[in-house]
């Protein structure tokens, strides 16, 4: 049994099917627990007061932003060496799912932002690579919409995530790299005066945890809606062509 | 509902924006699913009539 069994879209569509209920299950159980005990169980931020409890969604759905855009690198490497469809449909599926991450990261972080630094947005190495990253989030999309040739656009919408992969691992590293700017490091680390506080820690692991299951239900039901598609478009151009 | 205080905007904005946005993805994501289904089927059963 290889990995590349599932460039089947056959194969794929029956893995899929198998998996999708429980992922999906999953990931409402997960969102659902640590969104919850997230908003009505934690106490507030000695500092932060109640906006701490922002980032059940926040940290989330930043961490998945950067991690999507990876998982589309991968997928659009396996396409770019092997040609495999489904992997070049599957980095398109994810695309959208990333592209609403990063915005729920931008919003909820200026909703935080305001209270807690007195400004909306600043012009700081994280929160601009972020934006950056949306946008090439919005220019992988409007990529894949304006080419007709599906293989033309899973080639150069490849280069393009490629390109892009600079940005994804800028938004994670920044805070490192310039050490400056307004916003702080990882919530999550294993150095214990990094990490988040033990009384915040379970849910926003929790939380985490549904939002990856989220991304995997979603991702999976994209990228069947996605070979559907693309049989149906081969169907019409076999009738156009009899 | 806990007491959220002088940040009540913020949390609540941030919930609100949040679980507005997963739910217009999950939906746009089961609207199109359905819509190509949909189609996918009428044509495979136009092409098998055709085609016998």
């Amino acid at each position: 049994m290889s990995i590349w069994e599932y460039a089947n879209p056959k194969k794929f569509m029956q893995t899929s099917e198998a998996i999708l209920p429980w992922a999906a299950g999953f990931a409402a159980l997960a969102m659902g627990v640590g969104l919850i005990w997230g908003f009505f169980f934690t106490p507030d931020d000695f500092r932060q007061g109640s906006t701490v409890k922002i980032i059940y969604l926040h940290v989330p759905a930043a961490m998945m932003a950067i991690n999507i855009w990876i998982m589309m690198l991968v997928t659009s490497l396996i396409w770019l060496i092997r040609r495999h469809h489904v992997s070049a449909l599957a980095a398109k599926a994810a695309a959208p799912i990333g592209l609403t991450m990063t915005l729920i990261a931008l919003v909820t972080g200026a909703l935080w932002g305001q209270p807690m630094w007195g400004t909306w947005w600043a012009w700081d190495p994280r929160l601009t690579s972020f934006l950056v990253l949306f946008l090439f989030y919005l220019g992988y999309i409007a990529l894949w919409a304006a080419v007709e040739d599906p293989d033309t656009a899973a080639d150069l919408t490849g280069v393009l995530c490629i390109v892009g992969s600079v940005f994804a691992l800028l938004s994670r590293y920044a805070v490192n790299f310039w050490n400056q700017g307004l916003h702080q490091g990882a919530s999550l680390s294993l150095d214990k005066q990094e990490n988040v506080a033990d009384v915040f820690w379970m849910p926003l692991v929790i939380s985490i945890a549904g939002f990856v299951a989220f991304f995997v239900a979603l991702v999976l039901l994209r990228t069947r809606t996605e070979i559907r598609a693309r049989r149906l478009s081969a169907l019409l151009a076999r009738e156009r062509m009899a | 509902m806990p007491d959220l205080g002088k940040y009540a905007v913020a949390v609540l904005g941030s919930y609100a924006a949040g679980l507005l946005l997963l739910a217009g993805l999950v939906a746009l994501t089961l609207w199109r699913g359905a819509r190509v289904r949909r189609a996918l089927r009428q044509v495979e059963e136009r092409q098998e009539k055709t085609h016998g």
